[in-house]
């Protein structure tokens, strides 16, 4: 399964991401310079996190801006699957692929901490082998995590089923808890929360498996598809 | 043509939480001996310099640049331009 890891000047995850995809989960993982056209095989995308372009002016909109989001906006489209994880998941949200924004954390502060999600939709590529609200623990690393959407925005949401992922107490003010939302098609996925610093036992004192099954899923989706 | 220079100010909408303009109020401002403040909201501001061909044109060119590259969200932010001569 060939995967691609787009890296942005300022992305820090990426080396992360393309380790669990490759040595955990046996994918075939490409790098994607963010200047150069997307590879035209791939089975999935997958944007890290990090803090692309310093995250100046507000993370994730100069990334937004890049060649290679064009590229990413038409394989969307075509209903490959797309995981942005934290900055990825900004870089998303500010080229218009998924709704809402974030805002930084109400408490200003960097948060870097285990937080508890529920899954909310299981028919994503990333949570097909979840069940209804499973519970995932799983780290979070961000200044500007407070997803925010307005009040006609999150009805749509939640009649749409978008919402995917959910922290299960108040972790810094996002509307409604959410972690994560996807699409309308469900394809394009995006979560602050970063699975790739908890799908290992020997990185994850809590329990592995359930970020485990977010790459499994994946696997699952593509494998239903060769 | 001329240059003219333009200010962006971006802050969030009514109603969207402002965590530092609140901190600042609360526990700094309020904190002091200046009591009549009821209010504080935090805001970025980008100062443009243009060549146009009037302050007008200025400031809508500008305008037209922050929606194109959205250089503000417009879910929870709204901006206001000002344009003075050079």
């Amino acid at each position: 399964m060939n995967v691609g890891v787009i890296v942005f000047p300022g992305s820090n995850c990426d080396r992360d991401m393309f380790h669990v995809l490759s040595d955990v989960f046996h994918m075939t993982p490409q790098y994607c310079w963010h200047d150069k056209p997307l590879p035209e095989n791939l089975d999935a995308v997958v944007l890290p996190g990090g803090f692309s372009y310093g995250d100046r002016l507000r993370a994730g909109v100069i990334a937004a801006h890049s060649p290679i989001i064009q590229d990413v906006k038409k394989i969307a489209e075509k209903g490959i699957p797309i995981l942005g994880v934290c900055n990825g998941f900004q870089i998303l949200v500010e080229s218009g692929l998924l709704p809402g924004v974030l805002l930084k954390n109400d408490s200003l502060n960097f948060m870097c901490e285990w937080t508890n999600l529920t899954v909310e939709n299981n028919k994503t590529p990333f949570t097909n082998k979840f069940e209804l609200n499973e519970k995932i623990p799983i780290p979070i690393a961000n200044g500007d995590g407070r997803y925010f959407v307005d009040d006609e925005t999150l009805k749509q949401l939640e009649r749409k089923n978008q919402i995917v992922f959910k922290y299960d107490q108040v972790v810094n003010g996002s509307s409604n808890q959410i972690a994560g939302v996807c699409n309308e098609d469900g394809n394009v996925v995006g979560m602050m929360p970063h699975p790739e610093r908890a799908a290992e036992p020997e990185i994850n004192p809590h329990d592995n498996k359930p970020s485990s099954l977010i790459f499994e899923s994946l696997l699952k989706k593509i494998g239903a598809n060769n | 043509m001329g240059d003219y220079r333009v200010h962006v100010t971006i802050e969030n909408k009514p109603g969207i939480s402002d965590p530092e303009g609140k901190t600042i109020l609360n526990d700094l401002v309020l904190k002091g001996t200046h009591q009549s403040v009821s209010k504080i909201n935090t805001a970025k501001m980008l100062k443009f310099t243009i060549t146009e061909n009037s302050k007008e044109s200025a400031k809508s060119k500008v305008k037209e640049i922050c929606d194109e590259l959205r250089i503000y969200n417009s879910m929870v932010s709204v901006v206001t331009i000002d344009a003075f001569d050079a």
